[in-house]
């Protein structure tokens, strides 16, 4: 299945903003994750579609997986 | 006396008499400093029933116990005084380098009275403080400004001014200190101006004296640790600047588009943080003793200086609709040039692009300018027309509550007692809109940032849709921030510091013997002395809400889609919480507790 994802912040070194990952029917956003070498613990919000997700959570064919590391400001 | 001087500057501006008093703060420890001792300073000495732009209202500058002191990000200053725009209590800070040297000149204080009967300025150098005429300032922009001042008082002093839009008593103007930075809300650079004071200039050469020095040095080291491993002080803010909210608000779909007509911004990467960092960034530009340095330093054309901000960029961008990062930093610039509040000057462009979309402003009083969503230019020339007061500039520059009331439909200002709202659409985060609905200076996103649970997961995630709890998570955040405010700190040290932390700086720079639970005891007398201030000024507890838009009208679409916020379902809860009536009035049992009754 295909999930697109978008990067932000630091996590777009080596990387790039936007990818489309060609994932296995059922994985998880963890798994694609890892398929991207980013570390869980560098990840501190995770959206699915624009709603709070987690890393166990299953995807869907064209599911939208944005990730952040820790950032703020105001 | 540990932490203080005990000593502020009273100066008349109308007998132009200056006068050193000693300060009694046996009291002090109750209200900690800064905002909760600017606002007893207000409540004892202003009607709060006062015309803000009046002789009447006082204008204070106060410092906090730990303003000049070796602690994190220890340099800031607050100004107090009655709001012009809101009519509630104001208190503005600003970081920079102006507040320490103020402590360091030896006072924790300066409570302005009455009116100049022409422009001056006050030259403090430690014990010899002067007021001298400004008339040669007049009208000079703030760059302009500060570099006559930096000439006349020595390249060391530091300068805190008002620009134009001071002069000229927009209620959106802003006290500028260190060129570019700003205490920006509620119109307090108006009440300067309506006094005639252009300037104050120090120059400061004392320490302040510590409780427990050695002490003091093991917990700054260890709360520098904690700010540089902690994610967003560490990385994320150093990084990118506050910018660096511009996406991950977006994709939350809370990012306000053209006036809050949608959350979502289609272009929002065209204006985010990393495009800033990639595109435009010359430097960062850090505060007093910071270690995070969030500030930025930018350049475009033959544009430069400070910022901009996260608020900034949010403002004159997706709020109006523009792209253009590079026509954002030319609005900002022109912000501090004139000395007015970014937030609200692109909020009430914003504002007066839907007045003019829905067929309320009409093309004749554009005198040739555009006022369409998404036009760069406009941003840019709006603003100059607004802090010069020129042509429907002039109608502009009292905020867009007033404008749009011109028109007949107030409802198209996204205002909460006629202070412009900030960058998060509360529609999707539900415990922010309480915030923003009960903020003691009216529509403000840092009386309490519950952005920071609800869509930073710090400390903990909360679900930004749920309303359970929330009233609880929002009188937490009030007080928390009230005490950070009060003791001369960012509030951006919240991320990594809490409660407990800022209890154990302030007993030793001190001596004091708060707690955590104590401290946060002192934030809540500080909201309840605001909250009787706004009472007394007339300000009614019905005014605790948001724009009808948010109210009734649902999020059109993106990641929140079909929301509207639900504060009636919240309200109560906050309101039985503080211990006030269902009316929303604090309690006689509640005022004893606090000490204030």
């Amino acid at each position: 299945m295909n999930i697109r994802v978008k990067l932000f912040a630091t996590l777009r070194e080596g990387r790039g903003k936007a990818l489309e990952v060609d994932a296995q029917d059922g994985a998880s956003a963890g798994e694609i994750l890892r398929s991207l070498m980013i570390k869980a613990e560098d990840v501190a919000i995770l959206l699915i579609n624009g709603k709070d997700g987690h890393l166990d959570q299953p995807l869907f064919e064209d599911d939208l997986l944005s990730i952040f590391p820790p950032v703020g400001g105001g | 006396m540990y932490g203080y001087f005990g000593k502020r500057l009273r100066v008349n501006l109308k007998d132009r008499t200056v006068t050193v008093e000693a300060w009694d703060l046996k009291e002090g420890e109750k209200f900690i400093g800064g905002r909760g001792l600017g606002t007893k300073i207000l409540m004892e000495e202003v009607n709060p029933q006062a015309d803000a732009l009046s002789p009447e209202n006082k204008l204070i500058f106060v410092t906090g116990p730990l303003t000049g002191t070796p602690t994190p990000t220890g340099g800031r200053y607050m100004v107090v005084t009655k709001s012009p725009l809101t009519g509630t209590v104001a208190c503005s800070n600003s970081g920079g380098y102006w507040g320490a040297e103020l402590k360091t000149a030896g006072y924790d204080a300066i409570i302005l009275e009455d009116k100049a009967d022409a422009p001056v300025y006050i030259s403090i150098e430690d014990e010899k403080v002067e007021i001298r005429d400004a008339s040669h300032l007049w009208g000079k922009a703030v760059t302009e400004a500060t570099k006559a001042l930096e000439a006349e008082n020595g390249e060391k002093a530091k300068v805190c001014l008002i620009g134009p839009a001071g002069e000229k008593l927009s209620r959106m103007a802003a006290v500028m200190n260190d060129y570019s930075r700003a205490a920006g809300r509620s119109g307090v650079g108006a009440v300067m101006g309506s006094k005639n004071l252009k300037a104050i200039v120090v120059k400061g050469s004392k320490k302040v004296a510590l409780h427990d020095e050695a002490n003091l040095k093991a917990l700054v080291s260890a709360d520098n640790k904690k700010l540089r491993e902690n994610g967003v002080t560490g990385q994320g803010l150093p990084t990118y600047g506050t910018a660096v909210l511009v996406n991950i608000i977006n994709e939350n779909g809370i990012l306000p588009t053209n006036n809050f007509q949608k959350a979502y911004f289609d272009k929002a990467e065209e204006i985010s943080g990393e495009t800033l960092a990639e595109k435009y960034l010359v430097k960062k530009d850090p505060c007093y003793r910071c270690p995070i340095a969030c500030g930025r330093y930018c350049k475009v054309d033959d544009i430069e200086g400070g910022g901009p901000e996260y608020e900034t960029v949010w403002a004159f961008g997706s709020d109006c609709g523009v792209s253009d990062l590079g026509a954002v930093i030319k609005a900002n610039y022109w912000c501090n040039e004139l000395g007015l509040d970014t937030i609200s000057v692109g909020a009430t462009i914003a504002a007066a692009m839907e007045l003019y979309e829905k067929g309320h402003i009409k093309e004749a009083e554009l005198e040739g300018l555009s006022l369409e969503f998404g036009n760069a230019e406009a941003v840019i020339e709006w603003t100059k027309k607004i802090g010069w007061r020129q042509g429907l500039g002039d109608k502009m520059a009292d905020g867009s509550y007033r404008l749009a009331e011109m028109y007949g439909v107030p409802e198209l200002s996204m205002t909460v007692k006629k202070q412009e709202l900030p960058a998060y659409d509360p529609r999707g985060v539900q415990g922010h809109g309480l915030q923003y609905a009960t903020s003691n200076r009216g529509g403000c996103h840092v009386r309490g940032y519950m952005i920071s649970p609800e869509i930073l997961a710090s400390p903990e995630k909360l679900d930004r849709f749920a309303l359970e709890g929330k009233a609880l998570w929002v009188k937490i955040f009030q007080d928390l921030t009230a005490v950070i405010d009060s003791m001369g700190l960012c509030l951006f040290t919240s991320f990594a510091l809490g409660a407990g932390d800022y209890a154990e700086l302030y007993n030793a720079v001190t001596g004091g013997k708060y707690t955590a639970e104590t401290i946060l005891e002192a934030g809540d007398r500080i909201w309840n002395l605001e909250r009787m201030f706004n009472l007394q000024a007339g300000i009614k507890p019905e005014e605790d809400t948001l724009p009808k838009r948010l109210l009734e009208e649902e999020i059109a679409e993106g990641p929140s889609k079909g929301w509207v916020h639900k504060l009636d379902e919240l309200l109560p809860a906050y309101y039985e919480l503080r211990g006030w009536t269902k009316e929303g009035v604090p309690s006689e049992e509640k005022l004893q507790a606090l000490g204030l009754a």
